[in-house]
């Protein structure tokens, strides 16, 4: 049992080039299931690369306005969203558009590579089952696959930021940048533990749905984070504890806090002290919950197959 | 061929668990009136063999006598509860046929994807291309999607594919369940290819004719245990699968027909 993990990390099948199969030094006897979890998934990039345009050209198959709608979607939320707020409500800061939607890119991100993530390896049962592939190809592929939809949240929220006489500086494209990071990295994190259990129980699904409804409330995204530290005073520390709320701050530096008339003034009105040094430390936290990740599926990974 | 090993299966057992109830509800009504929540079986049950470098393997027994669930362990799909599995080389082949093909994709885009699933690079795929494509022979079907096709060519495109890996080993499930007869000609010339060549040939089979062409030795598994090993002909004979019935032509291609 113990000797399946020993050939691990050894010479993988896929890295010799045939022809050299009949020389003395060809590869060793190795164990076929042997895999060293991520790694192999960046090892085996041109099939990751397949997966995600497999995802991508499936899910607009059939649509008649196609890759369009992603355009949309966003559009439409901002549009619901704002009516609400600023509206109804007469709430809001300056420039609530940018602050809401700069939220909204991050929430949607992380809230589509969590659920698609952890339903991943359900949905690719037949592959799963018939073909040696490492599983973690498959919530890496739906990280990367809504990645991709960040884009034409990026391109429009760009635009509006532009229109209002924002100019990019480099420490906004630094927080931007590690919103991303941590964004990705977490929801890869949460997407590999929750794909394998969901493989189990299917109620992870579930689960994950009704977290992912929090995301949006829980984070600064339609009040604005100076709210939170008026009401709670020094207990605001401990809802800096959320990284998604971290990371749609450190993405409301990049972008919103420039389009206003003095950028300044409300970053020290409306972000935290410290944002960079909180970010990284939820970084390294997400890296963590990642190499956790990957120890729990490792674990769960045997019994897969059979499962499924 | 050189006397290396290709695949070395050391006393594996492979335990699946059956699970009766799956919902909170159902095991819990279960609990009450003190019924089995769950049962383990054998699948695989201290199974050894070592196959050299260049042998074709023949795998024969009845349904659920564990042959899937080798192949699976051998083609790295599933890890061995005891005992281990190790090959040398790369692996293809086809645990039933068609295997992850997304039916919204095209034939040429699941060609791709199929062969990335298999280890091939993206240059490798492009220059087998065309003779994957002439071996499938969808003809004009190629761009629409795999979805519309029917049983017959999906699993021609299956095994087109996998049978164009440069492999070390090949795996072969009841490959020419679906296929017609020409194609299973061809593929049976195919696989008569891959032996010659001194590949590592598996080939699992409910067709005695077939195997008697293919193979040089014969596995039999009765119920996860390895009830023989050795020659072909008493293999068959071994299994009584070789009951009277038409001469040894006839009798090859209606089992062939019969295998689905």
């Amino acid at each position: 049992m113990a000797d399946t993990g020993t050939a691990r990390g050894g010479r993988r099948r896929g890295r010799h080039v045939a022809g050299q199969r009949d020389g003395e030094a060809g590869p060793g006897l190795v164990a076929p299931s042997a895999t060293s979890g991520l790694f192999e998934v960046f090892r085996r990039r041109y099939l990751l690369r397949l997966l995600v345009r497999r995802e991508i050209s499936a899910r607009y198959q059939g649509s008649f306005l196609g890759l369009f709608w992603s355009y949309l979607q966003p559009a439409f939320r901002l549009a619901i969203y704002y009516f609400v707020i600023a509206e109804i409500l007469d709430r809001g800061t300056e420039n609530f558009a940018i602050h809401l939607f700069a939220g909204m890119v991050m929430v949607h991100f992380f809230t589509e590579s969590f659920g698609a993530g952890t339903r991943s390896i359900v949905r690719n049962k037949s592959l799963v089952q018939k073909m040696a592939i490492p599983r973690e190809m498959f919530p890496v592929a739906s990280m990367l696959v809504s990645a991709y939809h960040v884009v034409p949240g990026m391109v429009m929220l760009g635009g509006f930021c532009v229109a209002l006489g924002w100019r990019p500086d480099l420490i906004g494209l630094a927080a931007g940048l590690l919103a991303f990071a941590l964004v990705a990295v977490l929801g890869t994190a949460l997407a590999l533990l929750f794909s394998a259990a969901n493989v189990f129980f299917r109620d992870f699904s579930n689960v994950v749905q009704t977290l992912t409804q929090f995301t949006t409330f829980s984070v600064p995204m339609i009040y604005p984070y100076s709210l939170v530290e008026q009401r709670f005073g020094d207990f605001a520390q401990y809802y800096l504890l959320n990284p998604m709320a971290e990371a749609v701050l450190l993405f409301q530096r990049a972008f919103w806090t420039g389009t206003t008339d003095d950028p300044v003034a409300t970053e020290a009105e409306h972000l935290p002290d410290h944002l960079f040094a909180l970010g990284f430390a939820h970084l390294g936290v997400a890296l963590v919950v990642l190499a956790l990740g990957q120890l729990v599926f490792n674990r769960l990974e045997n019994k897969i197959p059979e499962r499924l | 061929m050189s006397a290396r090993e290709s695949i070395v299966v050391d006393n594996v057992t492979k335990r699946f668990t059956i699970r009766y109830h799956r919902t909170i509800k159902q095991m819990s009504v279960a609990a009450v009136r003190r019924e089995q929540l769950s049962d383990t079986f054998n699948a695989l049950d201290s199974v050894s063999f070592r196959v050299e470098q260049g042998e074709s393997i023949g795998i024969m027994g009845l349904n659920g006598s564990g042959k899937s669930t080798l192949l699976k362990l051998i083609n790295g799909i599933m890890r061995p509860d005891e005992g281990r599995v190790l090959t040398r080389g790369r692996i293809s082949g086809l645990i039933a046929t068609g295997a992850g093909f997304h039916p919204q994709l095209t034939g040429r885009e699941n060609i791709y994807l199929n062969a990335a699933v298999l280890g091939m690079t993206e240059a490798e795929t492009r220059r087998k291309f065309d003779d994957i494509v002439a071996f499938a022979d969808v003809g004009r079907h190629l761009d629409s999607p795999v979805g519309h096709y029917s049983s017959g060519m999906f699993a021609r495109l299956g095994f087109a594919v996998a049978i164009h890996v440069d492999s070390d080993i090949f795996l072969a499930d009841e490959v020419l369940a679906v296929g017609d007869k020409p194609f299973k000609k061809k593929c049976m010339e195919r696989m008569q290819e891959i032996r010659n060549s001194g590949r590592t040939l598996f080939y699992v089979s409910h067709a005695p004719g077939s195997v008697k062409k293919m193979c040089d030795r014969v596995l039999v598994l009765e119920k996860g245990r390895l009830g023989y090993d050795g020659e072909v002909q008493a293999g068959i004979r071994y299994l009584k699968y070789d009951e009277p019935g038409g001469t040894e032509e006839e009798h090859a291609d209606d089992e062939l027909g019969a295998d689905i």
